[in-house]
């Protein structure tokens, strides 16, 4: 077991290695560079020189790279090229946000989710089902960008109960920052829930219909005793995963959600640091991001492999 | 008269098709089970005998309903019962024993929970009370250790143990009723004759009644009291188990009786042509009318009603039952095997093992396999052109590891392979030419899973002669047209998919599939146990037809011995993948001399219920072969000593040319069988 931790971890950081050796290619190969892009018109002759100096971009891609990564192990991802200040520093209230936004949707969408996918598994065809998949297949299908369009005009222009868009300063606090997010919480929680929710009535539905739940059944066990101990801790073991992906995917910083109410988060960072060519930036959001989706995935598998007694003998036994 | 404890009437259940129409699976049943007696209820695949036990339950799948009829328990109808007043009586009055426990038996949930949760419904014992009752149980049920045996989960029990807990968990509850649906079907045959002996002594001890529903005659015959077969969702033949399987009365039971292979005769048993009607499937008539040898006129629209004849105690649907009352004898003829043997040996085996042990690090860089102990070891099989020669043994024996590495697709650890004499075949697929792999060629046990779905017939048959001889258009379609007519099917299936076809028309086209590449060898695994009996004889005849017209050598591997005999030129026993025993079949079937072979034929069940299974060994399950020694030493029942636990035993030769690898002397071996 140990083992197998062991390897899942080394799997990861070999993972983030090659995430950044792309970032870092990527980067390079691009046309123009930082201080092209900040020089702009006096890009020439001494400016350039002074520039590339005080960059540190004179010396070779290679002893760039090593030195960018022995900083960037220790948290230090050089400094941000438009605002001249640390990336650490720029990158901080941001990761700030994007959790509480995240945590937000989660802790109102998956459950809401799991109840929404068992009840449609278990009244699976009959009026709950139907009604709950209707709206759930429809919200799944409208793009966020149109369905915060429409939260932003219906609540917040017809109806005025909430602002429309965030505009407060980057590190607010926490009180401050509240009633901004409840409009992004809700258009990200609409797709997300209505993914999971279907992810977990076909789960369920599969579970219902295998021989032991048949079994149960035949056995006369109550019907919510069957539900609670036979049916959902093996339906839901593979929902784990899904879960796993869908909180890297909103800590990733939903892009098109925090553009459109204007959302000081991670995601609207990446866009504006790819449009002012900040690649340092954007460098260390590609190694932030993916270690968010390496780290989850893995704490994902691991609880897989704890709550599912065939895997965990199965790797004892090995 | 006997107290009757479940009164099926006029039973209907179905399902509405797309179109609308009402679609029949049981048709009108009627019967009565009687206390303390055991029903047996056979019939083929979609013949409705699963749906029949489950609606005694009160239990209808989901897709399903009833249309008409009742099943009445203590004078009320389960299927109009509510669900909470099902709960008291499912599992207390009347319990289940599945037919798959590997699949039934809760994953996440341990063996004991399982069944406390029983107790815990059923009964008012109190904690420590229950706790005993566990141990009780699973003591009955004759498994060993049964504190441990309850904290284990039930991915962590073999087959049968897991099948063991099955019954245990019925038993908690002290029911009236056990319906089993295919309780031995997945098992081995060893095991299998253990737990139908099981179950024989529960019904005995306990006095309850007992549905045990099975496609195998055999199994039926060692447990009922009195069978119902049926057909296409009606009962036609229902009486005493012993006039059933005796004298049987019904064109269908008649036909079916004699298309099973038995251990007493070799040769191939004749089959019943076509198939059971779909459900859904249009006709006025009988709907045995198409495959049933003593059909009239009248049978193709008239339906005969179930009839009840006095004089025989017994209840049969058929206008001409009176044809067969008095020469219904099952007079099996069989059609001898032409053994097509020739001197040149086509394919040798020597010293051949494989190892499924994980290879360490360093042996992975080096590519080699390093395992003293490897799951198949000592292989020598010399295999003659055009004979037939079967693997045998129980699961876990390594027959299919063996046809694996022979076709290439697992790397053998150690010895050769040769073919045609002269002809290294490696065992790495990767290093073989495209002749060496058209000359070997498989077919699989389950058509459903090696016919690609979204190919037509057409195409899947296309493939090797595209592949080996490049065909091409007209050409191409006649080879096509040309191979299903040797198999027997019509041009018009060239378009089907395979979900069209039925399971043996499946495996019609899966054998079309083999032979279009020209093969000199033809490895067959298991290839008619995914079928029903009746169907089975009919595959078997179609190989042994087509054997004879190419001269085609096979390597037959399964666990059905009677089909084994009824096929083979040549057995080879296996266990724990080592050889036992290798020679002509008619010798290791008449004198059984190993004592694994002897183990493993006693424990075949005969449709007959005066040919009991004789239980010589134990039947555990070992997981790994002995390190030293022979293989069979721990199941042995004639071991002699430390000679079997540290030697690897000898091959002796009999007269007739049977291989034997034991430390028992040949002479002794032999006489003990006599007696």
């Amino acid at each position: 077991m140990l083992f197998l931790i062991i390897k899942r971890i080394l799997l990861g950081l070999i993972t983030l290695f090659i995430v950044s050796l792309i970032t870092f290619v990527g980067t390079e190969i691009l046309p123009g560079d930082a201080c092209t892009t900040y020089l702009e018109r006096q890009a020439f002759g001494e400016q350039l020189e002074a520039c590339y100096r005080r960059l540190g971009l004179n010396v070779p891609a290679y002893e760039r790279y090593v030195s960018w990564a022995a900083n960037a192990i220790q948290g230090d991802f050089g400094y941000s090229l438009s605002g001249e200040m640390p990336i650490k520093e720029v990158l901080g209230p941001r990761i700030k946000n994007s959790l509480v936004l995240a945590s937000a949707a989660i802790f109102i969408g998956i459950p809401i989710a799991l109840i929404l996918g068992i009840v449609t598994a278990l009244w699976r065809d009959k009026l709950p089902d139907v009604a709950i998949s209707t709206v759930t297949i429809f919200a799944m299908t409208i793009p966020e960008f149109i369905s915060a369009t429409l939260l932003i005009l219906i609540i917040a222009i017809w109806l005025e109960w909430l602002p429309g868009i965030v505009i407060v300063p980057t590190d607010v606090s926490f009180l401050e920052l509240l009633p901004n997010i409840i409009l992004p919480v809700i258009a990200i929680a609409m797709i997300m829930t209505a993914h999971m929710a279907r992810m977990v009535r076909s789960s369920v539905i599969q579970v219902m219909a295998s021989e032991y739940v048949q079994m149960a059944i035949l056995k006369g066990v109550p019907y919510w005793k069957m539900v609670f101990k036979h049916v959902l801790p093996n339906a839901l073991l593979p929902a784990i995963n899904v879960v796993a992906l869908t909180i890297a995917w909103l800590l990733g910083g939903v892009v098109v959600t925090e553009v459109v109410f204007n959302y000081p988060g991670l995601g609207r960072l990446v866009i504006e640091s790819i449009s002012n060519r900040d690649l340092p930036t954007v460098q260390a959001l590609a190694i932030i991001l993916a270690s968010i989706y390496v780290s989850i995935n893995l704490l994902a598998d691991l609880m897989t492999l704890m709550l599912n007694p065939r895997l965990k003998t199965l790797q004892i036994r090995k | 008269m006997t107290e009757i404890i479940q009164k099926v009437k006029n039973l209907s259940i179905g399902f509405k098709s797309k179109k609308g129409e009402e679609i029949l699976i049981l048709r009108n049943i009627s019967t009565n089970i009687k206390k303390g007696e055991t029903v047996g209820i056979v019939g083929e695949s979609g013949s409705g005998k699963s749906t029949l036990a489950l609606a005694m339950m009160g239990y209808v799948k989901h897709g399903l309903y009833t249309i008409g009829g009742e099943c009445e328990f203590n004078s009320s109808n389960l299927l109009k019962m509510k669900n909470r007043d099902l709960e008291k009586i499912r599992g207390r009055k009347i319990a289940m024993i599945p037919q798959n426990a590997g699949q039934a038996l809760t994953p996440n949930l341990k063996i004991g929970y399982q069944i406390d949760e029983a107790l815990q419904l059923h009964s008012d014992l109190k904690e420590e009370e229950r706790e005993k009752k566990i141990s009780e149980l699973l003591n009955k049920v004759r498994l060993p250790s049964p504190e441990t045996i309850a904290l284990r989960y039930p991915h962590e029990l073999s087959g049968g143990q897991q099948q063991r807990v099955a019954v245990a968990m019925a038993l908690a509850g002290t029911p009236d009723l056990l319906l089993l649906d295919e309780p031995t079907t997945g098992l081995d045959v060893t095991t299998q004759a253990h737990v139908l002996e099981l179950l024989n002594f529960i019904a005995k001890d306990t006095g309850t009644s007992m549905v045990y529903v099975s496609h195998d005659l055999g199994a039926i015959a060692q447990v009922s009291d009195r069978i119902i077969v049926m057909y296409s969702g009606e009962i036609v033949l229902e009486g005493p188990s012993r006039d059933i399987l005796k004298k049987p009365i019904h064109p269908y039971t008649y036909g079916l009786l004699k298309s099973i292979p038995k251990l007493s005769l070799a040769g191939l048993p004749q089959s019943m042509p076509g198939s059971q009607p779909q459900p859904g499937t249009m006709y006025r008539g009988c709907s045995f009318f198409d495959r049933c040898d003593f059909s009239e006129e009248k049978c193709k629209n008239n339906s005969p009603k179930l009839e009840y004849l006095e004089d025989l105690n017994t209840s049969v649907r058929c206008f001409n039952y009176k044809s067969l009352v008095n020469d219904s004898q099952v007079n099996q003829t069989v059609n001898k095997i032409k053994t097509s043997l020739q001197d040149k040996e086509i394919l040798s085996l020597s010293e051949v093992s494989i190892s499924y042990a994980k290879q360490k690090l360093l042996d992975q860089v080096l590519n080699r396999i390093s395992d003293d102990n490897p799951t198949v070891k000592d292989i020598n099989i010399n295999i003659k052109k055009g004979e037939t020669i079967a693997l045998v043994g129980e699961s876990g024996s390594g027959k299919s590891t063996i046809l694996k590495s022979i076709a290439g697709l697992l790397r053998t650890k150690g010895g050769i392979i040769k073919f045609d004499q002269n002809r290294n075949l490696s065992s790495d697929l990767k290093e073989r030419d495209p002749n060496d792999l058209r000359i070997i060629q498989l077919i699989f046990q389950n058509p459903d899973e090696s016919l690609n779905p979204n190919h037509t017939v057409e195409e899947i048959i296309a493939q090797p002669l595209k592949l080996y001889f490049g065909l091409k258009s007209d050409e191409l379609k006649k080879n096509i047209i040309d191979l299903l007519q040797k198999v027997r099917l019509g041009e018009f299936y060239m378009s089907r998919y395979p979900r069209q076809l039925s399971g043996g028309e499946k495996q019609r086209v899966a054998v079309a599939r083999a032979f279009a590449a020209k093969p000199d060898i033809i490895l067959c695994d298991e290839v008619t146990s995914a079928l029903d009996v009746s169907v089975q004889a009919a595959v078997l005849n179609l190989l042994q037809q087509l054997k004879e017209d190419f001269g085609t050598t096979y390597i037959f591997v399964s666990h059905d011995l009677a089909v084994v005999r009824a096929i083979s030129d040549r057995v080879a026993v296996l266990y724990q993948g080592r050889l036992c025993e290798v020679g002509p079949s008619k010798d290791v079937y008449q004198f059984p001399s190993h004592p694994y072979t002897e183990v493993l034929l006693g424990a075949v069940l005969e449709p007959d219920p005066d040919i009991k299974p004789k239980l010589v060994a134990e039947d555990i399950v070992e997981e790994k072969p002995p390190q030293k020694g022979c293989s069979f030493q721990g199941r042995c029942s004639r071991i002699l000593g430390d000679i079997c636990k540290s030697e690897v035993p000898p091959w002796q030769i009999t007269n007739s040319g049977n291989s034997i690898r034991c430390h028992i002397p040949l002479k002794e071996l032999q006489k003990d069988q006599i007696n």
